[in-house]
């Protein structure tokens, strides 16, 4: 059992650590069949992190999967490993729990923009500028797909939908400034339609210590068909990469890039290194702990039930 | 105040002293005068002393500033409540003076400060006044510098000097209290404190003194029921919480943010509600059962979440410190009005343990109890508190730290196969395996809050879904059979029997002493655990013709307070009637006693 935060938990002898597995198989991943509708982006995103847990060679127990709410927040079903499928819009602080307690595991959060840019739009600034340690993937569709196509935050202006029949008239959030601007360290943007790329960036995001967001299109076939056709090349659209010689760390550059006209640019906007609140946490922790080396947790309580006598 | 012998006169005609076995202090001034530093201090010298203490405060909601209040008793046999009626005013200014001087009981003292307070000439012929000029003679004590400052000192000095109080242990407690500053505050507090104990207290003729103390079984701390759940929280284990500030829950994420990281562990203040409880949620689901509070307002918006916890089956605590409510309400007065949303609270058929501490004390050991049954049964515990034990200061008997902490670090050792709903668990009690663990089967869980089978995949079956709704049911049914039932205070047959819950036990006991003295027949019981309830309460209402339910909230629509509604709907008994009322202050207990008369005078009218 361990004590503290700060360790890496003991695992029983009978796995030592250093054991050498090869890389799962994607039979071995995939557990429930998706539910979504044949043709839905989310399809590659799933088969993407099924790649990146093969490629990385990452086991079952260590994989942690969050969601919320909406189409895309059935993701964790249909991986075979730890899951939780939390509630609407929260799934961000659920999965700081976890990245906070828990220094040996990284946790991957997927959701749509309902999710974390309306009913979590809170959460979304908070974690970000925590820079708490977790990648939080948001397959954006542009419409809220399980309730059958209402306006979603991310809609453009004029797109009709039920809640909106004479097309979307509140202005739309742009994913990308709100990541920059609420502080994340890492902010990525991809299309479900480039699977190299998604890949690429998943692995980028997973390799970045801190907060690392990637805004995935990912079409919605049902209700709002052919959204991104215009990032597409394979529907006459164009597939702009962030241009290899911007700045990953200029702050002002990267927000100015994310307000480029869709289709924009795809690939890593923004890129930091700023301590993250789990390394924050876990130096409070140590600075504590070497003053009460030695001393069982029933000790250092007495001390502060002498003050009281 | 009680006089254990008649006071004897001591020679020369001066002050004569009396012997008592408690006394009934009350301090008033404004918030930021340190009244509550008297009050601690006193409280913290009768738990040296082997005293009983109870204290009561009022915080006024204003920043700075605004009426304070501060009640001590102290005494040298059990101590029950803070005391219906003050023995001493101790009154810093003129609306203190007005606002409190009806508080005292005929005949008691009312010591003011004569620069500030003018008397009315009427009272006293009611009250033994003494007015000493506090304010100037602290900064004769000090210097000038010191403005107000240090009048609160000065007046310990007094009080100590009226009572008869230990001065070597007082002197030590105030350099307790300053030790770490800067030497000159110390020896202002000192110089403070002596002048007011050389203080010849003016025109009054009799000083006290108590009895000694019945000897207690050991060590006693002193502490108020916010540092009691904080401190009960991390002996029980608890590493990982999550929380937003609302008054008056703060203190406890206060100290557990800065207790904390000296066990390994953290407590994050999150953005908002839905926030801390989500945080927690995830704290437990990566291993180790974590917390979360609130008041009132914030509860309700946890609810969401705690109903996510109940389907998904996760151990979590949630501290309700209660406030007067609904809404904003009165934030810092005291009321016992979220039971409901603790037993009911949110959406769906929704089960969760609700437990209810009485005293101080019993937030210690109920914190320790609230995270054992959320793992043993894997489900959210409510610790119900109440504004009124969150800043109740009381003494008790120090717990035997070594054998009651306890290690609940979570186990990753790898497991063959695991089914986090498993319905063939016995009483429905399946157990969350954290990620992390191995499971050889290959077959990992999915916590939901879906409608799911055993592996926690969704599901709309309505088989599963009444044998699930039934599996979170059950596991409280088990609870409940392993509960014990309150102890009967008084004879377990009679006319009245009043119920309590939470902080009221102190004056619903007191109300049973003096009614048992008076000749009639009073019993009560207290009820901590408050959903489930224990098993066999009927056997004990069966030996009373009246069962009052005690309680700080409204009688509702139908005529019956929040848990009084409960033990109707439970026991369909029509003898159950509630005493009620919302003023946002705790019972007196003359109020209890007037309220029983009245109830049973005006025989069973709500039926």
């Amino acid at each position: 059992m361990s004590e503290t935060l700060l360790e890496k938990p003991a695992v029983n002898a009978a796995a030592p650590v250093t054991e050498e597995r090869k890389g799962l198989t994607k039979k071995e991943i995939a557990a429930d069949h998706p539910t979504w509708c044949p043709g839905c982006g989310d399809f590659s995103v799933l088969a993407l992190y099924f790649k990146l847990i093969e490629k990385r060679k990452m086991w079952h127990e260590k994989i942690t999967t969050v969601a919320g709410i909406g189409c895309s927040s059935r993701f964790p079903y249909f991986v075979q490993a730890h899951g939780a499928h939390y509630i609407h819009g929260r799934a961000l602080p659920f999965a700081s729990g976890i990245s906070l307690s828990r220094p040996d595991l990284h946790v991957f959060v997927f959701g749509g923009d309902g999710d974390a840019f309306s009913i979590g739009g809170n959460h979304f600034n908070h974690t970000a500028r925590k820079n708490i340690k977790m990648t939080y993937c948001v397959m954006d569709n542009w419409v809220y797909g399980l309730t059958k196509k209402q306006t979603s935050p991310t809609s453009p202006l004029g797109f009709k939908s039920k809640t909106d029949i004479w097309g979307a008239v509140d202005y739309p959030i742009n994913p990308l400034k709100q990541a920059i601007a609420a502080g994340a360290t890492f902010v990525a943007r991809t299309t479900h339609t480039n699977p190299n790329h998604v890949l690429q960036m998943m692995e980028a995001a997973m390799d970045h210590d801190g907060f690392s967001f990637i805004e995935c299109l990912s079409e919605c076939v049902e209700f709002y068909e052919g959204a991104f056709d215009a990032s597409n090349p394979r529907k006459g659209g164009v597939f702009n990469e962030v241009p290899k010689t911007h700045d990953v760390t200029d702050e002002l550059a990267a927000y100015k890039l994310a307000g480029t006209d869709f289709p924009g640019h795809f690939g890593i906007f923004y890129k930091v290194n700023k301590p993250t609140k789990n390394a924050k946490e876990a130096e409070i922790i140590k600075n504590y702990q070497s003053k009460v080396t030695g001393q069982q947790p029933w000790q250092i309580l007495q001390k502060n039930f002498d003050k009281m006598k | 105040m009680s006089n254990a012998t008649t006071g004897v006169p001591s020679s020369g005609g001066a002050q004569k002293v009396s012997a008592i076995n408690e006394v009934v202090i009350r301090i008033a001034g404004n918030s930021q005068d340190g009244i509550q530093a008297i009050g601690g201090f006193l409280a913290r010298l009768a738990g040296r002393s082997e005293q009983e203490v109870m204290t009561f405060m009022t915080i006024p909601a204003t920043i700075s500033g605004g009426a304070s209040i501060f009640q001590v008793r102290m005494g040298s046999g059990e101590v029950l409540s803070s005391g219906d009626e003050a023995d001493v005013l101790l009154a810093f200014y003129q609306h203190s003076y007005d606002a409190h001087i009806a508080s005292l009981k005929k005949g008691g003292i009312v010591l003011y400060d004569s620069d500030h307070v003018v008397p009315n000439e009427e009272l006293k012929q009611k009250y033994h006044h003494l007015g000493i000029p506090i304010s100037g003679l602290t900064v004769e004590a000090i210097g000038g510098t010191a403005k107000d400052k240090g009048k609160n000192i000065f007046a310990l000095g007094l009080i100590a000097k009226m009572f008869d109080l230990n001065m070597p242990k007082l002197e030590k407690l105030i350099g307790e209290r300053f030790t770490g500053k800067d030497p000159s505050i110390l020896n202002n507090a000192l110089a403070a404190f002596h002048a007011g104990h050389a203080n010849p207290l003016g025109n009054v003729l009799e000083t006290f003194k108590f009895v000694d103390a019945q000897k207690k079984d050991g060590q006693q701390v002193v502490m108020n029921g916010n540092e009691a759940i904080g401190y009960g929280l991390i002996a029980a284990g608890v590493r990982f919480g999550a929380g937003y500030p609302i008054t008056p829950w703060t203190d406890i994420m206060e100290l557990l943010r800065r207790e904390l990281p000296k066990y390994g562990g953290c407590f994050i203040q999150t953005e908002d509600e839905i926030a801390a409880i989500s945080m927690a949620i995830g704290g437990s689901y990566a291993g180790r059962v974590a917390v979360t509070g609130s008041s009132g307002p914030g509860i309700s918006l946890k609810t969401e979440a705690l109903g996510w916890a109940i389907m998904a089956e996760m151990p979590l605590v949630i501290i309700d410190v209660q406030r007067g409510g609904p809404s904003t309400g009165m934030p810092t007065n005291i009321e016992q009005s979220d039971l409901n949303i603790a037993v009911n609270g949110g959406h769906g058929d929704a089960p969760r343990v609700v437990i209810a501490p009485a005293n101080v004390e019993d937030c210690f050991y109920m914190a320790i109890e609230a995270v054992n049954i959320a793992r043993k049964y894997s489900v959210p515990v409510i610790l119900l508190t109440d504004q009124g034990i969150a800043t109740r200061i009381e003494a008790f008997v120090e717990p035997n730290l070594e054998k009651v902490c306890q290690n609940i670090g979570p186990d990753f050792t790898p497991i063959a196969d695991h089914k986090p709903y498993d319905l063939s668990a016995a009483n429905g009690i399946s157990h969350h395996v954290p990620p992390g663990t191995k499971i050889n089967s290959g077959k990992y869980p999915i916590v939901t809050g879906l409608e799911h089978d055993e592996l926690g995949h969704p599901t709309g079956s309505p088989k599963l879904h009444m044998q699930m709704t039934a599996k979170r049911r059950k596991k409280l049914q088990a609870l409940a059979a392993t509960l014990p039932l309150p102890k009967i205070y008084g004879p377990s047959e009679g006319n009245v029997l009043l119920v309590g819950w939470g902080s009221t036990e102190g004056p619903i006991k007191e109300a049973v002493d003096r009614a048992r003295a008076a000749g009639d027949s009073v019993s009560s019981i207290h009820i901590k655990h408050i959903n489930p309830l224990p098993n066999g309460l009927e056997n004990i209402f069966s030996g009373f013709n009246h069962v009052l339910v005690v309680e700080m909230n409204d009688e509702g629509l139908y005529g019956f307070g929040q848990f009084g509604a409960i033990l109707r709907a439970r026991y369909c008994d029509p003898k159950i009637q509630g005493i009620n009322k919302t003023d946002g202050l705790t019972w007196k207990v003359k109020e209890i006693l007037e309220r029983t008369k009245t109830n049973l005078s005006a025989g069973l009218s709500k039926i």
